[in-house]
């Protein structure tokens, strides 16, 4: 068990660089999420079908193909990405297309009396959002996008393949060093538990405090 | 009448697809008026109800409230467009408006519900709008219900939450949507009596019902819609005892035949 100790502060960096990927792309995912999924309920129709086309389409491919497309593709019409850059991006493109559509369903699951009655007191657009569909839409919002999260996290992993040392790529080196893999594995696949499990608990937590709407 | 004019329509035609909802209609309502508008089911009341606050657009004709064209505004060269999300705001907010299923906002309080458009819309502060927001819940018998969330209201008491949130904006006019229809019959009269309250004092309103029995207390003007217009129109005694109009007989004999 020594080596694997000896190889913990290096697999700590791993899981720095794994949590920093995930931060950032839950990050952007979240914000440009919420703005493509208003766009698509309450946007105009000419901005309805190029986001309903990016989600469908991002959803369709997997995940790996888009990450490899972002970093051999994009340097062919001479966009020059750093590795890190280019999984963010292709992670986050990814997450987003998955957002809109937890977005859009828990806006929509929102009764149109809502609405109506927020207008009927003169509201403006960007109040009804905030104080009346917002508040009520959070709750449904919350447990898909925790799973998304724990998707980001977990899909993460393959950044390692195009050579960014992520938690999942150090416990490979780790493994190249020492021909120990199952060892390696097991504290690898603890960790990643530990950081999503974390996140469901917290995600639970955060339900609660909304369970004052009814269904 | 001779108030002043507070909601005055002209020739408004809307069509859902193929169908003609509203074929034509005119009505003026003045300050202080009580016009109830019944008709059949389909007959486009409720329609054009949502068309004053623009709930519903129209495509021709007119709506006025208080002198201003609530659907459009002038483009130049007499073109309409149609308004902007913030100039509908300012204009909805002086028009109230009480839904047939209450719509209630479920994550405020019964204050919080009133509060809301006293704070955002009318610029409020915290404490004059608290303020305002229990003296309306008072009036409506609700005195001891500020904190309550409206899952924890009687259909009836939700109602009066929803008339209170209306009438504490101060509105030129009140639209009353088929506000009984999805009460309880014994919860009805609560809210009605909460209704020919504010008409004794003078509250301009337009209700759509099918209480017969409230149209005739409360109303100054009956206006009998059907097939997208005003059929017949005058004082509750002009129009309930009318024997000339045969669609006007026929529906109040069917609306007779469900209450007996």
């Amino acid at each position: 068990m020594l080596f694997a100790l000896q190889s913990l502060p290096f697999l700590w960096e791993g899981l720095l660089l794994t949590l920093e990927v995930s931060a950032l792309v839950v990050s952007i995912s979240l914000v440009a999420g919420i703005i493509l999924g208003v766009g698509i309920v309450y946007g105009p129709r000419w901005l309805y079908w190029p986001i309903r086309m990016y989600s469908d389409v991002l959803r369709g491919i997997p995940l790996l193909v888009l990450i490899f497309f972002i970093y051999y593709a994009l340097p062919l019409a001479s966009i020059n990405f750093t590795n890190f850059v280019s999984v963010v991006v292709a992670l986050s493109a990814f997450e987003t297309a998955h957002i809109i559509e937890v977005v859009r369903g828990a806006l929509q699951s929102i009764p149109r009396g809502q609405n109506e009655a927020a207008k009927s007191i003169g509201l403006r657009f960007d109040q009804r959002l905030l104080y009346v569909i917002a508040p009520q839409a959070v709750r449904r919002f919350l447990p898909p996008w925790i799973n998304a999260v724990v998707d980001t996290v977990k899909g993460s992993a393959l950044v390692s393949l195009v050579g960014i040392v992520d938690l999942m790529l150090a416990i490979q080196q780790v493994i190249g060093r020492t021909y120990k893999p199952m060892p390696l594995y097991v504290l690898g696949a603890i960790m990643y538990f530990i950081i999503n499990y974390t996140l469901s608990s917290a995600s639970r937590h955060l339900e609660a405090r909304y369970a004052y709407i009814r269904e | 009448m001779g108030g002043e004019l507070v909601v005055q329509i002209r020739g408004v035609r809307k069509s859902f697809g193929a169908n003609q909802v509203l074929d034509g209609v005119d009505l003026d309502v003045h300050k202080g008026e009580v016009v109830v508008v019944i008709g059949p089911s389909g007959g486009g009341k409720t329609t054009l109800l949502r068309c004053i606050n623009l709930l519903e657009t129209y495509d021709e004709g007119s709506i006025r409230v208080d002198g201003v064209e609530v659907g459009f505004r002038d483009g130049g060269n007499g073109v309409r467009q149609p308004r902007r999300d913030r100039e509908l705001a300012r204009i909805r907010a002086d028009i109230g408006m009480v839904f047939q299923l209450f719509n209630l906002f479920p994550h405020l309080t019964a204050r919080e519900n009133v509060m809301l458009g006293l704070r955002k819309v009318r610029g409020l502060s915290a404490v004059e709008a608290r303020q305002t927001a229990e003296r309306w819940l008072t009036r409506v018998g609700l005195g001891d219900k500020f904190e309550s969330l409206p899952s924890q209201l009687s259909g009836g008491q939700q109602q009066r939450v929803g008339i209170a949130r209306a009438v504490a904006m101060g509105p030129k006019v009140l639209l009353l949507d088929e506000i009984t229809s999805a009460l309880d019959p014994e919860l009805v009269g609560e809210v009605l009596s909460v209704v020919q309250e504010l008409a004794r004092d003078g509250m301009t309103m337009i209700v759509v019902t099918h209480e017969m029995t409230f149209a005739r207390d409360v109303a100054t003007r009956i206006v009998f819609m059907e097939a997208g217009r005003i059929q017949i129109q005058g004082t509750p005694r002009e129009v309930l005892s009318t024997t000339g109009h045969d669609r006007l007989k026929a529906f109040l004999a069917r609306i007779e035949m469900k209450h007996h």
